[in-house]
């Protein structure tokens, strides 16, 4: 053994006490007190644990712990009490937790409230506006889109100025409660291609385009006409008509042919008679036996703000 | 003790079982002499003060026109802090980042200045210690007779004594942790719910977590925390410097050239140890008794030493009774100890106190400038825009009104820096803001822009309100987007 003096700024280390062999010794390096007492504690709380969660399995079932029951209403509408789950906290929280009551309170004040008095009060306006979010998300958007933007041709924008429809909240509430069917005929072959042209040069020409005089004055005898026979549905001034869904040629939102992408006349044209030739044919499902009243009426409101409705 | 060389390189030190101890150094009790003086008088005042104000504070009542009645409320589920006159909401809880600069500053000041004053005087730590303290000597007595009972074999009184000490000791850190919930919601409803079982659990966890911290701090651990877990003793000793009046034991007067002694027949008066080198401590001990964190004053400036300042009061009590005038250990630096020229005011110091006006100054300004209304706007950006029939533009927002004075405000809103443009919130022509209240609005732009413009133009929206009053135009910036816009 060496001198302790040149050892002294070794590690120190303890040993067991014990020796085999003569010398062999084992290092002594105990647990932080700390530690050993967290292990300790960590001990009694998973006892404590057991007695109140489910914890323990036994044969094909296990211990449900006791004292520590859920109470809630099941899809039935009947209430269930059972041992502590976290599916059924979850019921219980969206049934029960401040903020479903606030909810619920809320939803009562606007489903039980005129549309002129939600739509002059701020405080249900916001509300409708943060409850409808969801419901749009969850019910509408998979078509309308998340900005309720739509998809030309397919399904409308409802975040602009046009309806369809009618832009009124009445009108909203009829749409989402019982569905619509949006259609026109194919002009294929009920007129012929010199036709199909001259309808659309005059469709192009009700909002402002400027295309072939000559052509215009066809298309419009086409189009107020037994033959086209389209003034029955766009009104003979083109203007659309309310009760049948048919659009607004006049004005310079387009809902099928995507006329305002097209960069100059003749592809615009492209875009019209496509449509004048194969029709349109669009579907929007009632939501009456899906939605409740109370959620119809949220969304009208959400649906009426985002373009300023009618 | 012996060795073992485990590799060529490494070897260790094999110790015995006795001498293993030496791994962990376990805490040696202290047990604090009480002690009369001035310090002491100015602790109990500094204490007397901070527990009524902390104690007494929540049950106090306030008159508002809208709001609770409480005087201070830090309101969470409406997001608002109370307190008196002055509410502070949400989006101005920067002014707490201004309060901490404002508290560091202090901290940075005084301790040039003077020290740990922090630590000796206002901390929480040193507070609740003495209360406890206080305690521990009323129930078991004082030093000698704490210590004579701690050494004692297991008995009915020891028990009982201990017993009630921390029996009171819990009921304190108890009532402390309580109180501390008291400031977050309505205090005399809170105290009934929380003693029939109604209050939420929040209220119950907060309590026992505070009251668990207080007692353990406070009662267990006391110095232990101030060395080595308080990370200010460590970085308050980077604002020393040689001129900070700190708690010292004058080394000179004290050991003159031949040490301390105690005081014998030789040694008893003033000339006669001054005849003989022998400095003026008369080695009492006093000072180190009385110390609550166990050290010797007179071994210098430590870590541990929170400048409590009951050693200068102890010191005192005996250089008095021997008429040898106070203040072998008192608030000195160490320039002046040495016979230098130490200014009470250096430029660090003055730095800091301008620093300290100027934060001062900039809070209360940001505070007493505040705009009665906040109005904030949040484009919708889905869409970012949407064509009209007519052939305009229309762009989303949602306005977050907020009524900060106690008065309901009527507002109209209007838009500026978009010519022509048309503002629409549906059928809410007037805005009406309850006192403290906030209202989200969803406003629709309507614009035809032009082609010259640049398609993301910025513009304001005004909250005017009808009614002269103090609330005056609310303006803030939004920008409007058309298609084709570079952004």
């Amino acid at each position: 053994m060496s001198d302790a003096k040149t050892k002294s700024t070794q590690p120190v280390v303890q040993t067991t006490g014990h020796a085999w062999d003569g010398d062999i010794q084992e290092f002594n390096n105990p647990i932080p007190t700390w530690w050993i007492w967290s292990f300790y504690a960590s001990v009694v709380f998973a006892i404590v644990y057991w007695v109140f969660y489910p914890a323990w399995p036994i044969g094909d079932s296990y211990t449900k712990g006791v004292m520590n029951n859920i109470t809630f209403i099941d899809s039935n509408g009947e209430e269930k009490t059972m041992h502590w789950n976290t599916r059924a906290l979850f019921l219980r929280e969206m049934q029960q937790s401040d903020e479903a009551l606030l909810t619920k309170d809320w939803t009562k004040k606007v489903s039980s409230a005129s549309y002129q008095q939600i739509l002059n009060s701020p405080e249900m306006l916001e509300y409708s506006r943060s409850a409808a979010i969801g419901l749009f998300g969850d019910n509408c958007a998979a078509c309308h889109g998340h900005g309720a933007t739509g998809k030309i041709g397919l399904f409308p924008n409802l975040a602009d100025d046009d309806w369809l429809w009618g832009g009124s909240v009445e009108d909203i509430e009829t749409t989402l409660k019982d569905g619509r069917l949006g259609y026109m005929p194919a002009f294929k072959g009920a007129l012929n291609k010199q036709q199909i042209d001259d309808v659309a040069n005059f469709v192009l020409s009700l909002s402002g385009h400027v295309v072939d005089a000559g052509a215009i004055k066809r298309g419009q005898a086409v189009f107020q006409g037994k033959e086209g026979g389209c003034y029955y549905c766009h009104n003979a001034q083109g203007s659309g008509l309310k009760s049948q869904g048919a659009a607004n040629l006049t004005d310079a939102i387009w809902t099928v042919a995507d006329v305002n992408a097209q960069s100059d006349i003749e592809k615009k044209k492209q875009a019209v008679k496509w449509v004048i030739d194969n029709g349109v044919s669009r579907r929007m499902p009632a939501w009456s036996g899906r939605l409740s009243d109370a959620q119809i009426k949220l969304l009208t409101v959400y649906i009426h703000e985002l373009g300023g409705g009618q | 003790m012996s060795w073992v060389e485990v590799s060529n390189s490494l070897t260790y030190v094999i110790l015995s079982s006795a001498e293993s101890d030496l791994l962990y150094q376990s805490r040696a009790p202290v047990f604090p002499r009480s002690v009369k003086g001035a310090f002491r008088n100015l602790k109990w005042a500094v204490l007397v003060l901070a527990y009524g104000v902390y104690f007494l504070l929540p049950w106090l009542r306030w008159q508002r026109s809208s709001g609770p009645d409480q005087a201070v409320l830090f309101d969470i589920s409406s997001r608002k802090f109370y307190l008196f006159d002055l509410v502070i909401h949400a989006q101005d809880l920067f002014w707490l980042a201004g309060f901490l600069v404002i508290a560091a500053l202090v901290l940075f000041f005084v301790t040039g200045l003077a020290g740990r004053v922090f630590c000796g005087y206002f901390c929480f730590q040193t507070l609740w210690t003495d209360l406890f303290l206080l305690i521990e000597r009323k129930v078991q007595g004082d030093r000698v007779a704490r210590m004579r009972l701690a050494k004692s074999p297991l008995s009915t009184n020891k028990l009982l004594k201990l017993g009630l000490t921390h029996f009171l000791w819990l009921l304190v850190a108890f009532w402390t942790g309580f109180t501390f919930t008291l400031y977050w919601d309505n205090a005399p409803q809170l105290i009934k719910d929380f003693f029939t079982g109604n209050a939420p659990f929040p209220a119950y966890a907060t309590t026992l977590f505070l009251m668990a911290t207080t007692y353990v701090m406070a009662g267990l651990a006391r110095e232990q925390v101030c060395t080595y877990m308080c990370p200010y003793s460590r970085f308050q000793a980077v604002m020393f410097d040689a001129d900070t009046r700190v708690v010292t034991y004058d080394l000179i007067r004290g050991e003159g050239d031949k040490g301390r002694n105690k005081v014998t027949a030789s040694l008893k008066k003033l000339d006669q140890r001054q005849q003989q080198g022998v400095g003026e401590c008369i080695d009492c001990g006093y000072c180190v008794q009385v110390c609550p964190t166990g050290i010797d004053i007179r071994d210098g400036l430590q870590i541990e030493c929170i400048t409590c300042a009951l050693c200068i009061d102890a010191c005192d009590v005996i250089m008095c009774k021997l008429g040898w005038g106070k203040g072998l250990i008192r608030y000195t630096s160490e320039n002046q100890t040495e016979g230098k020229k130490s200014p009470t005011f250096k430029l660090k110091n003055i730095a800091y106190g301008l620093f300290l006006l100027l934060a001062i100054a900039g809070l209360t300004w940001s505070v007493a400038n505040q705009n009665p209304v906040d109005l904030s706007v949040v484009q919708v950006r889905q869409p970012l825009f949407v064509r009209l029939s007519d052939g305009r533009i229309m762009n989303s927002y949602n306005l977050r009104l907020e009524n900060k004075t106690n008065k309901q405000v009527n507002m109209v809103l209007m838009i500026q820096g978009l010519a022509g443009a048309e503002i629409d919130t549906g059928q809410l022509k007037t805005i009406t803001l309850k006192p403290q209240d906030t209202l989200k609005i969803h406003a629709r732009i309507r614009w035809q822009p032009s082609h010259s413009t640049k398609l993301a133009r910025p513009f304001q929206f005004n909250a005017v309100p009808l009614e002269s009053s103090s609330v005056g135009m609310i303006t803030t910036d939004a920008t409007f987007f058309a298609p084709g816009s570079q952004y």
